[in-house]
């Protein structure tokens, strides 16, 4: 029970999103273009996360299959921001799984002429904590 | 130095089974000013009064204390007493020892000691306690309606029917507003018009009603009873005196491609127009951003054919000035812009409509003839999509409104309901978040939509709507199914959230009334005074106030109407003498009390003073209406100087009362 607490806080916290302004219209899932391809679908993505029940969305594949358009975000009644939580839950995922393997000091190695400086931002945002 | 009675009230055990009544009335004989004190089971009994008036006499007392309950409950029962017995009514001071004491503590120590720091403060305070008068002002026995829609058409119609001249304002060539638009009413679909209109002709024919049509108030002075309202009467270039309302020149003239507000610009109009054939008043009005003669001078078509000879090219704006003891606002709602919802397509395609336009296309006096077509390209659409809360229960974002617009639920299964009955080879899908039918008859109505009219509701919302050729796709969620749609449909058809009609803000600010974030007027009580503003005099009836649905907008209307007449049946009004008033003397004319001022009382007057030096100097003061003032006391603490107090609340008597409970 703990853990689950630990998995909601981390993810309401990385997101920023409030899932108790939901009023559970749908019009996230009626506006996904990925809608058939999830297992879980927006609205529930939005439930799931306020109900603590976060394991199965993890377990589940559902939440690469976002295509972070944003349609959810954009259209949302009550700006709860689906996409945002499930980039959270991608983050976590991530970091669970212990892929920091970007540190500072590898970088300039890395570096090359052609990669945009945005990569490397967003690099870091994603691999480290 | 007051010569004051102390008297403690019982009230049977309620008071007396937790406080020791006769150690405070003991106590309290030994405050400064205290020459006679007593307690009795019931005070306000009549023999406990009599006790109160025998001891004012005997002992020629001139102020009172009361420990009893709350001044809620009795203090106006303590100040008649007061009054019966010679002193002024506003020499009396009630110590509230039962709501704020007894009832609240459990120990008799406890609430003894307590009861006799209360008494203690009212002591204190009516030490200070000035005799005090209310102030008496007159009443113009003339309402002013303003808007005349279905509600400010009630409100006029009752409150002439009791006798008092009304006028009604309306910005528009007719009266009749949003419900003269409307096909049918649920939950009972009698026809809008036939209900209206002799309502509307009622209010044109009345002896006490004038119609002030195509109209705007511009200015309002005054207060209470004594407003002064400047009305601007728009230029209509028709003589409301000639015009017969025959119609011809709206027929003859050769303007022909005027966008028709009244059919929300589904169909045109001429450059002279009545609204509508049963317009009141039926007086038609000259469009003067189309009207070819104003534009150019060229034309005069109209001025040839009409027989009255009422067309004048040359007529102005006219102002008047008229004098109100009451103000109804009754301004309206309108739906909301759907610019911002690019995902229905309500931009791109003709075939996304709102649900008013959907009325008209259902009216038979509407752009089809009551058929209903398709916009587009005219054909009979079979498969129509309804959209729930569009724009309604929004938050956060930049778009839409947070509240529920409350009628949209039940409209929506009205039209669902009627085009499956006349169109019965139509499929009818209604998306909803919540269906919400809290009203007489109104979830029967709803139900049977579903069950007898097998209109197809699905819980979910639609994400966007694809123009496809001479289709909709609609793709929207079935929550229920857990499933993604997609319909083929003709015609979409939006539930547009209410918004308060614009005229309402700038009106809300001539009339300094209150109104909420979304500019609805915020009423003086939400539970008790839901009709009235706080601003006195000034009165709320229909949509105005927040959204609402016929039966609901004309019983406001008749509750703002019955509290009109309340005010104009009195000869005089009786101010409240606690009211807040400025030493001239200290005042330096800064306006911080004029701006914090709620109900705008606050002026300000330049005065001559002399000097000590024997020089006259002109001074800026500030003055209180004291008609206007409802003794909220802000002024007194914005008041930079201490210039600005309160009569009955002054400052020195509640620091003497915070003196006796910190003693």
């Amino acid at each position: 029970m703990a853990e689950r607490n630990n998995m909601k806080e981390q993810i309401l916290r990385t997101s920023g999103v409030n899932p108790l302004k939901c009023m559970r219209c749908g019009k996230c899932s009626a506006t996904c273009p990925a809608y058939d391809e999830m297992e879980y679908h927006p609205h529930q993505f939005v439930y799931m996360v306020e109900t603590g029940d976060i394991e199965p969305l993890l377990n589940s594949e559902s939440f690469y299959k976002c295509l972070t358009c944003f349609a959810c975000v954009d259209r949302c009644p009550r700006s709860v921001e689906p996409a945002k939580l499930v980039e959270a839950a991608r983050l976590m995922v991530i970091r669970e799984q212990g892929k920091n393997r970007l540190k500072p000091d590898d970088i300039p190695a890395q570096l090359d002429e052609d990669m945009p400086q945005q990569l490397l931002v967003s690099a870091l945002r994603k691999y480290s904590k | 130095m007051q010569r004051i009675g102390v008297f403690v009230c019982w009230c049977g055990t309620n008071i007396a089974g937790t406080v020791d009544v006769v150690k405070v009335a003991q106590t309290l004989a030994n405050e400064p000013g205290v020459v006679f004190s007593a307690d009795y089971q019931y005070m306000c009994s009549q023999a406990g009064q009599d006790m109160i008036k025998e001891a004012v006499k005997k002992h020629k007392l001139t102020g009172l204390v009361i420990c009893s309950c709350s001044p809620r409950m009795h203090e106006a029962t303590f100040r008649k007493t007061a009054a019966a017995a010679g002193l002024n009514p506003y020499m009396v001071e009630i110590a509230n020892i039962r709501e704020q004491c007894s009832w609240v503590h459990k120990e008799m120590p406890i609430g003894t000691e307590k009861a006799i720091i209360l008494g203690k403060a009212a002591v204190a305070k009516v030490n200070l306690n000035a005799p005090l008068t209310p102030g008496e002002s007159p009443v113009t026995k003339r309402a002013l309606v303003i808007g005349g829609g279905i509600a400010g058409i009630q409100t006029a119609l009752d409150i002439a029917d009791a006798g008092f001249p009304v006028d009604i304002v309306e910005k528009l060539p007719t009266i009749g507003g949003k419900m003269a638009q409307l096909d049918k009413t649920f939950p009972t679909l009698d026809c809008a018009a036939c209900i209206l209109t002799p309502k509307m002709v009622d209010a044109g024919q009345h002896e006490k009603i004038r119609i002030f049509s195509y109209s705007e108030v511009t200015d309002i002075g005054g207060f209470v009873g004594n407003f002064h309202v400047t009305i601007k009467k728009k230029a209509r270039y028709v003589r409301e005196d000639l015009c017969t309302g025959c119609g011809l020149c709206t027929e003859k003239c050769p303007q022909k491609k005027v966008p028709n507000e009244f059919n929300l610009g589904m169909d045109t109009r001429r450059a002279i127009y009545i609204p509508f054939a049963q317009a009141v008043p039926k007086i038609a009005a000259i469009d003067e951003d189309y009207c070819t003669m104003l534009k150019t001078g060229k034309c005069g078509v109209c001025a040839k054919v009409c027989t009255a000879g009422a067309i004048d090219y040359k007529q102005q704006d006219e102002y008047i000035t008229v004098d109100y003891g009451a103000i109804v606002a009754a301004t309206g709602y309108n739906p909301i812009s759907m610019d911002k919802f690019d995902e229905f397509a309500y931009s791109q395609s003709k075939d996304v409509i709102t649900s008013l336009e959907f009325e008209r296309l259902t009216n038979a006096a509407g752009p089809t003839a009551g058929k209903l077509l398709r916009p587009s390209d005219g054909k009979h659409p079979h498969t129509i999509v309804f959209v729930q809360c569009v724009g309604s229960r929004c938050s956060g974002a930049d778009k839409g409104k947070e509240y529920c617009s409350k009628i949209c639920c039940m409209y929506t299964a009205k039209h669902a309901m009627l085009t499956r009955d006349k169109y019965p080879d139509t499929d009818v899908y209604v998306f909803y978040i919540d269906v919400r039918t809290p009203g007489k008859n109104f979830d029967e109505f709803y139900r049977r939509a579903v069950e007898e009219y097998g209109v197809h509701y699905i819980k979910g919302m639609v994400g966007k709507v694809t123009p496809d050729g001479d289709k909709l796709v609609v793709q929207a969620s079935d929550l229920l199914a857990g499933k993604q749609m997609k319909i083929d449909a003709d015609l979409v058809v939006l539930a547009a959230a209410i918004e308060p009609d614009k005229s309402a803000r700038p009106l809300a600010t001539l009339l300094t009334a209150s109104m909420d974030t979304n500019d609805f007027f915020t009423e003086a009580h939400p539970k008790l005074r839901p009709v009235e503003s706080p601003t006195a005099g000034v009165f709320l009836s229909g949509t105005c106030q927040g959204p609402k649905d016929i039966p609901e907008t004309v019983s406001q209307a008749g509750a703002a109407a019955s509290k009109v007449i309340g005010l104009l049946a009195k000869d005089k009004l009786m101010g409240n003498p606690c009211v807040a008033h400025s030493d001239e003397m200290m005042c330096n004319g800064c306006s911080s009390c004029e701006k914090v001022c709620p109900y705008g009382a606050i002026t300000y007057a330049d005065k001559e003073y002399r000097m000590p030096d024997r020089t006259t100097k002109v001074r800026r003061v500030a003055v209180v209406n004291e008609a206007v003032c409802q003794g909220c006391g802000c002024c007194t603490v914005a008041c930079p100087s201490g210039a600005m107090d309160l009569k009955g609340f002054a400052s020195a008597q509640i620091m003497a009362e915070v003196d006796a409970i910190c003693k």
